[in-house]
């Protein structure tokens, strides 16, 4: 399996919105927190450590 | 006192021997008066658990063995007490296996708390059917009296005393030892030399050797405490009991007498203890080690003191049973760790094992574990090397194996630490990120890492395995350490596979015992014995006493695994010929 760089999600705004929204009223440092157990979270669900090392990839190249 | 006093030791006193008091004499030996210096196919250098098994290795495989020790006590302080059903099937091998689990405390169980919560559990043996549990906790001056005791009674051993190497000379086919005695300096001219001499190794140095790795920067402070409490410690095992499957190994107690069971507990940012970790085992003799995160800037010269400690100590205890137990300090050290390791555990005559080839951090039991697991595995190389049945490149592989193992130990110590001692700000967020899901999320806790505890390496890519020709469905594989079994004997009695193996050489586990028709078993037993008389073939029948056993091996009618003598699988086959075991053999003894 490959990481999924095309576009794959159901409602790419309202998911957006729901991130900012997340976040809404968090101090800084609770907002890192935060993001740290959604990678957590998220890396638990992909699984697959070779799709996760393409992510950091991906993620790094930004 | 001189060694062989030992033996007497523990039959005329009703308690046990503090090993830590002993002191052994220097006595002058021939070889100081002898010119040409002495020779000799083995010295050991240092007689610590790992010095000490290999040389009682050495002597039950008929081969000599000075053994050099630069001051002439055991040890001081309880130092490693984590000792793993690995290194205690080595002890049973060894002759006091037995011994050390009689006196340890026994246990399975790891838990792991954050702030004042259970996150996780982890049972490091969860399946029955194995003599040995998954470890004991037993003072490091126990199990070096245990193994200096079983020296005693081996004549082939020749253990020196006050015996400091102060130099080495590598020559072609000896390393001429430069010794410094009370009496004066004298050489000796060893085959070998295995150089057992821990951390500091004097040895290393003196070869212009170094050990290399990361240095972590943190410091941990052990506290030993001896409660003073009527009911004595917990961990002895009950008579073994017939379970469904086999005969149950051992009875871990599931709650200790004292109010903490026989489970190793550890804690992230206890409020006892705020922003630092803290990690609490249970030993013999009513004795309590907690382990304190201090952090870097702790002063080791405030920590140390006894006002300082007892408060840390009460703060722990405030919240349990023991709340209001008497305790004293037995033992106290502060201390910081590194994972490195030499690049090369061989250098021509002389073979590095234990602390001084290589270091971990204590998290996971990893030191003394792995020292002895070096022991073993060079013990039998050295002796087929010594006794002529190998070439000397047999002992590349010692190096080349045990260096493997040494970059496992470090990659899980080293992560450990990581986990435990998170040395950004990120991979601290992190951290607590994952013990935070970890109260309600199960995937978070498979990475909470709090020392992913020893267990042998597999030997994978070994140049001493046969590649496996056949299909296996089983963990075994050439490398692994064979696992253990209940067993039923050709006289009806109850006994574990891996006691009935070869001490001191090669065995074959044939599977199968011939009934019913079919000579497959009976065809591969005789190829064995075809292939080398002396590899001791143990036969197991395929029935429902041997149903552990079966699964764990996936044995079939005929199926053969061959054993080296330190118990590793070397070969495995379905129906194996003469030829190809020969062949092997050849192989795991570097002929071919």
């Amino acid at each position: 399996m490959n990481l999924i760089t095309t576009p794959n999600l159901d409602a790419p705004d309202d998911f957006y919105e729901a991130l900012i929204e997340a976040h809404q009223g968090l101090p800084t440092e609770a907002s890192h927190a935060f993001n740290a157990r959604l990678v957590l979270v998220l890396a638990n669900h992909i699984g697959a450590l070779a799709v996760l090392r393409e992510a950091f990839a991906a993620a790094q190249r930004a | 006192m001189k060694l062989q006093e030992l033996q007497e030791l523990p039959n005329t006193r009703g308690r046990s021997v503090d090993y830590q008091k002993l002191a052994f004499d220097y006595e002058r030996h021939a070889d100081q008066d002898t010119d040409p210096p002495a020779r000799h196919p083995v010295v050991v250098v240092g007689a610590g658990p790992v010095g000490l098994a290999l040389a009682i290795d050495l002597a039950q495989q008929n081969v000599p063995v000075v053994l050099l020790d630069n001051d002439c006590t055991l040890s001081t302080g309880s130092r490693a007490i984590c000792f793993a059903k690995r290194t205690l099937e080595v002890f049973d091998r060894l002759g006091c296996g037995q011994r050390m689990t009689d006196k340890g405390v026994s246990w399975n169980v790891g838990k792991v708390f954050f702030k004042n919560d259970q996150i996780y559990s982890f049972n490091l043996l969860p399946e029955a059917g194995h003599e040995r549990p998954a470890f004991i906790n037993l003072q490091q001056y126990y199990v070096e009296g245990y193994l200096a005791e079983r020296a005693a009674g081996l004549p082939l051993i020749d253990l020196r005393w006050n015996n400091k190497v102060v130099d080495v000379e590598q020559q072609a086919d000896h390393a001429l030892l430069t010794i410094e005695t009370p009496e004066g300096n004298y050489q000796i001219a060893a085959g070998y030399v295995a150089a057992c001499d821990g951390s500091r190794s004097n040895l290393r140095q003196l070869l212009g050797q170094e050990s290399k790795g990361r240095i972590f920067k943190d410091r941990f402070l052990i506290a030993d405490v001896k409660m003073k409490l009527d009911s004595p410690a917990p961990g002895r095992p009950k008579a073994g009991e017939r379970l469904l499957g086999g005969q149950r190994g051992h009875e871990v107690p599931s709650v200790g007498a004292q109010g903490f069971p026989a489970e190793r507990w550890f804690w992230f940012d206890p409020e006892f203890h705020p922003n630092q970790s803290v990690l609490l085992h249970m030993q013999p003799d009513n004795v309590w080690r907690i382990d304190f995160q201090l952090g870097w800037d702790a002063d080791p010269e405030q920590e140390k003191k006894p006002e300082n400690i007892m408060p840390r100590v009460k703060a722990l205890l405030a919240n349990s049973a023991m709340k209001d137990a008497q305790f004293e300090l037995e033992w106290a050290s502060v201390y910081t760790f590194a994972c490195l390791r030499m690049d090369s555990f061989r250098h021509g005559r002389v073979l590095f094992a234990g602390d001084s080839a290589h270091g971990v951090s204590p998290f996971g039991a990893r030191g003394a574990n792995s020292g002895v697991q070096d022991a073993e595995n060079l013990a039998w190389k050295l002796a087929a090397v010594v006794r002529g049945d190998a070439p000397d490149a047999l002992l590349d592989s010692y190096a080349s194996e045990r260096e493997y193992a040494a970059d496992e130990n470090i990659r899980n110590s080293t992560r450990a630490t990581d986990f435990i001692t998170p040395k950004s700000e990120v991979s601290r967020l992190f951290r607590d990120a994952v013990l935070e899901l970890a109260k309600r999320h199960g995937f978070a806790r498979t990475l909470v890492n709090s020392g992913r505890l020893s267990v042998p390496s597999t030997l994978h890519g070994s140049p001493l395995n046969t590649a496996d020709t056949d299909v296996f469905d089983s963990q075994l594989v050439p490398g692994a350490p064979a696992a253990d079994a209940p067993i039923t004997r050709a006289d009806g009695s109850a006994g574990w596979l891996l006691r009935e193996l070869n001490p001191a050489g090669f065995s074959a586990l044939v599977f199968g015992d011939g009934n019913g028709g079919d000579d497959l078993a009976e065809r591969s037993a005789r190829a064995v014995a075809e292939a080398d008389p002396a590899v001791k073939v143990v036969r197991i029948a395929l029935n429902s006493a041997h149903a552990l056993a079966t699964q764990r091996y996936d044995a079939r009618p005929g199926t053969v695994y061959l054993l080296r003598p330190d118990h590793h699988v070397c070969a495995r086959w379905r129906q194996p010929d003469t030829r190809a075991i020969r062949t092997a053999l050849d192989h795991a003894l570097a002929k071919a």
